[in-house]
């Protein structure tokens, strides 16, 4: 193994060390099968690479600013940069993936899209790509969670695609999953599932780390223009599956000098019963069809995590980012739902930026790092809070 | 000769059951097994139940649900089938459900304690072939455990003779695309070429059809193509608020099995 490629590319049958791999039933395999034995090909097809650069600059608004974050510096301080995810179009890093992904199904010949969601903004994301290219697209998506993120059921109607309720289980991102990869066991010849975040089986998490890689790419070339050196200290990013972790993480996991910190949710806390940090409360076990760290019982029952933001809220973690938590290439943080709120507050105030709640929990993270003054911290600012304002009215008082 | 090949070698037309451990009641699991046998069923396939099953329609989740809720898990199901061979002492058994369960519990205890109890093989449909192949083909034989294969319209020929040579039970055909409960192909046609197609290939192993097998009439037609067929999710209706869950098997087994 080249060890300067270690971490970012997984083995030919998919695995991060102990992680990954493609645990799908036959009914799924072809599908699976086509889309790991085409992916690589068609990424690097100049042709497809031309038109993915030209929607990302055109239509994503890329490249996203780097903004040094001047008072927010000052009161913690060390040197904090934010990746500006929150303004791409639709309000979140999610679009990177949805961009490429549609590319890709369209040159595999599909003709329909699923996808699932948590917080609703890899639904937006798809059901956007989706009307650009005219393809139909059904979101599935836990009923609790198309009470809180409200919004974004009406964006995704908006946008023409079709919202199914998911109304097994906790009725949230995890069943979504569930009920997205019935479909596509349903549908197998004419249906691209875009996942949207760096799990499932293999070559999931791999296709996705690659097309959200943009993240960190970027922000070499911004960091030597702003400060003179590619190498930031930190990169601190919130983990659900990982997606905006995978790609603020990417060009920077074979830097070893770079400290990497994915930030769970804690919830209530972690030990309160009612949380979803993962990489404290996991066991190794088989989740949408990846080996990775995962919430479960004794019996090997996958349980509901908690989390107050409807995206962070998944019971396993990326198998990237599992062996980067196994082998100690990341640092893992847990930030609870009150500790979150406050950093939407902070941000809000010090910054005039109001994130998106998941992304808050990496904000969170700030006052536990120990950073020095001359150190440069590179959050990444992966969603705006448009999405969470229902939550941020009812929380008022943990924000004022 | 084992359980399986001679319930093959013995009958055509063969009737699999599936139902979930642990549903409708917790203790339901061996007088369905022999209720179920009593009235005519061939082989059992009693499901592990899982909390996330990818591969099941809604009426065998929500079976799932309810057997998890009553409290099942792999101790408590291989505790219950230390009566299995006193209650059906000649027919085929298989335990089927999902990985991490079987992970959790450990594959080689789970392999050990399956045979023990008098399993005659498994159906675990998101074991990778390649990792069956290289990691646990050989732990099977030790125990004596046969290995069930699914088979899809979408599977490639090689795939199916790769199938085909490492079991040495019978192969599971879906019976279109779907899950459990759920599939009719929206081409009967197609699904005959499909049928046909694979009783074609001169397979070693015999051949039963599931998903969507709900009645006689479906059972029969799938006995054209196959040696028989598997009825799972249409028995978990019928015991759906069954006041007696081994009559109400018996009877849905001799509704299938009436001349």
């Amino acid at each position: 193994m080249n060890p300067a490629t270690s971490y970012q590319q997984p083995s030919a049958r998919g695995y991060y060390g102990e992680f990954g791999g493609a645990f799908v039933p036959e009914m799924l395999y072809p599908n699976v099968e086509e889309l790991r034995t085409r992916y690589l090909d068609i990424l690097a097809d100049p042709t497809f690479q031309a038109e993915l650069n030209q929607l990302l600059r055109d239509y994503v608004g890329r490249p996203t600013p780097l903004f040094e974050a001047k008072r927010l510096s000052a009161k913690y301080g060390t040197r904090i940069f934010l990746k500006r995810e929150d303004l791409c179009h639709t309000g979140a890093h999610k679009i990177n993936n949805t961009v490429g992904q549609i590319l890709l199904a369209k040159r595999l010949g599909k003709k329909r899209i699923i996808a699932e969601t948590g917080a609703g903004q890899h639904g937006v994301a798809t059901a956007t790509v989706c009307a650009l290219m005219g393809l139909p697209c059904v979101v599935y998506m836990g009923a609790v969670d198309m009470e809180r993120q409200a919004p974004n059921v009406a964006r995704m109607r908006l946008l023409g695609a079709e919202v199914r309720r998911a109304e097994s289980g906790s009725q949230t991102l995890k069943d979504a999953t569930n009920e997205a990869i019935r479909d596509w066991i349903a549908n197998p010849v004419d249906t691209h599932y875009i996942i949207g975040s760096v799990v499932g089986p293999h070559p999931y998490p791999d296709l996705v780390a690659r097309l959200q890689a943009v993240i960190s790419e970027e922000m070499r070339k911004q960091l030597l223009e702003q400060t003179g050196t590619e190498l930031p200290d930190y990169v601190v990013a919130c983990v659900g599956g990982g997606s905006n972790a995978a790609g603020a993480f990417y060009h920077f996991l074979d830097e070893p000098s770079v400290r990497l910190i994915a930030v769970e949710a804690a919830g209530h806390g972690v030990d309160s019963g009612h949380s979803a940090a993962t990489s404290v409360l996991g066991k190794p076990g088989i989740i949408h069809g990846s080996r990775t760290l995962l919430m479960q019982d004794e019996h090997g029952q996958i349980t509901e995590p908690y989390s107050l933001s409807a995206g962070l809220d998944y019971p396993g973690i990326g198998p990237l980012h599992a062996h980067l938590g196994a082998s100690g290439r990341a640092e893992f943080v847990a930030i609870t739902d009150d500790e979150a709120l406050a950093a939407v507050a902070e941000l809000s105030r010090f910054e005039g930026i109001i994130p998106a709640l998941e992304t808050a929990h990496a904000l969170a993270a700030l006052g536990q790092l120990g950073a020095g003054p001359q150190e440069v911290v590179v959050v990444n600012l992966s969603g705006r809070g448009d999405k969470d304002l229902e939550t941020y009215l009812k929380n008022l008082d943990k924000l004022i | 000769m084992n359980r399986i090949a001679q319930a093959f070698a013995s009958k055509q037309n063969l009737l699999n059951t599936y139902f979930t451990a642990g549903y409708p009641s917790l203790h339901d699991t061996i007088p369905l097994a022999k209720a179920l046998v009593e009235a005519g069923a061939d082989i059992l396939e009693i499901g592990m139940p899982f909390s996330d099953p990818l591969a099941d329609g809604p009426v065998i989740q929500g079976s799932s649900t309810v057997a998890l809720a009553n409290g099942m898990n792999l101790p408590v199901l291989f505790e219950q089938l230390k009566e299995l061979r006193t209650a059906v002492p000649t027919t085929p058994v298989l335990l089927m459900g999902y990985l991490n369960p079987v992970m959790q519990f450990g594959i080689e205890n789970f392999l050990k304690r399956a045979a023990e109890v008098g399993v005659d093989g498994l159906i675990l449909p998101d074991l990778p072939l390649d990792e069956y192949e290289e990691q646990y083909h050989a732990l099977f034989q030790q125990y004596g455990l046969k290995a069930v294969f699914l088979i899809t319209p979408q599977t490639s020929e090689e795939r199916i003779r790769r199938l085909d040579a490492l079991s040495d039970a019978f192969l599971y055909l879906v019976s279109g695309p779907g899950t459990t409960g759920g599939t009719t192909l929206p081409d009967a046609e197609a699904q005959q070429q499909y049928f046909e197609r694979i009783a074609g290939m001169n397979l070693k192993n015999p051949r039963l059809i599931g998903f969507g097998i709900a009645d006689k009439a479906g059972f029969d037609r799938a006995c054209q193509y196959a040696n028989g067929a598997i009825i799972g999710s249409a028995l978990i209706r019928a015991l759906d608020g069954a006041d007696d869950a081994p009559a109400a098997a018996a009877r849905f087994v001799r509704g299938i099995r009436q001349a």
